[in-house]
């Protein structure tokens, strides 16, 4: 089995996560989106690190998770606070600010 | 490596991963989008214990599919489950555009990758997982060795995001809370409603339908046992006037003779 496929696998689901952050309206799904690109790239690093025959990116990869376990807790907390202000989860409510 | 098994692995969980990432694209609810990519999550632990690397798909399983999705699935109850996406589009052409932007990006990453890695070689990772002993204990000589510092500053990060989160949901009380004894007081000022808990409906009926009201042992009936749903719909269904009269019946009867009844008392 050649790495390349996981690679491609890797760069299909982050075009798949990039379009849900284009298209979707509500907060919560465009986050996790984001969250589907993050795998992606762990994907893509897990599958360079076999091909070159070291554990750096296995551990890049590991770090990843962790900084995105963090952003997780922060965003969701804003889309907490978002939504008790506004009373809404979508994206285009917050546009307060062109007025 | 190259065998037919991991070449069925990667099949069947790589299209499984794409089907719940197009799952998530496509459900309009972000309950249903949620399951889709804890889906897609699990698949690509899979994918990477199949990569060599079983310390990080076990990561992925805890991490992402055991505490984030979890934590996702919670703000989705904080944030309402019917919170579906509005069909208004603010910027014209956006979704179209967007879609034909992600459908460009995925064939340039492909056409790109595909053309620039394919030639490369597969070197594998047993000799780099053996060398201290397994996997693990190789990604722990990393992370303690050479990214120590880095490891350390991710500390930092979630003890930040931790006290960020707690300070962006904190809310201030609007007024002092209120005591047991004050709570108490509340309950039975007058024209407070009912002090203690309400009759249940079927007391002292001949069954314990939700549609029969309770009898107070004055005779009257409590109509407000039954349940206000029930109760709004129509006046002459909620209460059973033949069971109600059975039972004053029965009640005024002084001779009260358990076994004489029908059914008799279960």
């Amino acid at each position: 089995m050649n790495p390349t496929n996981y690679v491609i696998l890797a760069s299909v689901l982050f075009s798949i996560g990039a379009i849900g952050v284009l298209v979707r309206r509500n907060a919560i799904i465009v986050f996790m989106s984001v969250e589907l690109m993050l795998n992606a790239a762990n994907l893509a690093f897990v599958a360079f690190a076999r091909m070159n025959g070291n554990l750096d990116g296995q551990t890049v990869a590991f770090f990843v998770m962790v900084v995105a376990a963090a952003e997780v807790v922060v965003g969701l907390a804003i889309i907490v606070t978002v939504f008790r202000t506004r009373q809404s989860a979508s994206i285009d409510e917050p546009n307060l600010l062109k007025y | 490596m190259n065998n037919l098994g991991e070449t069925l692995v990667f099949w069947i969980c790589g299209g499984l991963a794409v089907i719940g990432a197009i799952g998530m694209l496509v459900s309009r609810k972000a309950v249903h989008s949620a399951l889709f990519i804890a889906m897609t999550m699990i698949n690509l632990a899979v994918l990477y214990i199949a990569n060599s690397a079983p310390f990080l798909g076990m990561v992925q399983i805890i991490v992402y599919t055991g505490a984030v999705m979890m934590l996702f699935l919670f703000v989705l109850m904080v944030v309402g489950v019917d919170s579906s996406d509005s069909l208004i589009e603010t910027i014209r052409g956006q979704r179209i555009a967007g879609i034909l932007f992600g459908l460009a990006l995925g064939v340039l990453l492909v056409a790109f990758l595909g053309t620039a890695i394919s030639g490369m070689p597969d070197v594998g990772l047993e000799a780099a997982n053996s060398e201290y002993g397994g996997n693990v204990e190789g990604i722990a000589h990393l992370i303690f060795g050479p990214y120590l510092i880095a490891f350390e500053a991710t500390a930092a990060l979630l003890i930040t995001a931790g006290l960020g989160a707690m300070v962006l949901t904190h809310r201030d009380l609007w007024k002092p809370k209120k005591s047991q004894r004050e709570l108490s007081e509340e309950r039975f000022m007058v024209g407070a409603g009912h002090p203690g808990n309400k009759p249940n409906p079927g007391v002292y009926a001949r069954h314990n339908a939700v549609n029969t009201p309770a009898i107070l042992p004055d005779g009257s009936l409590a109509l407000d046992s039954v349940p206000e749903p029930v109760r709004g719909r129509d006046d002459s269904l909620i209460v059973d006037h033949r069971d109600v009269s059975e039972v004053l019946e029965l009640s005024e009867g002084d001779s009260f003779d358990g076994n004489s009844r029908e059914g008799g008392a279960k």
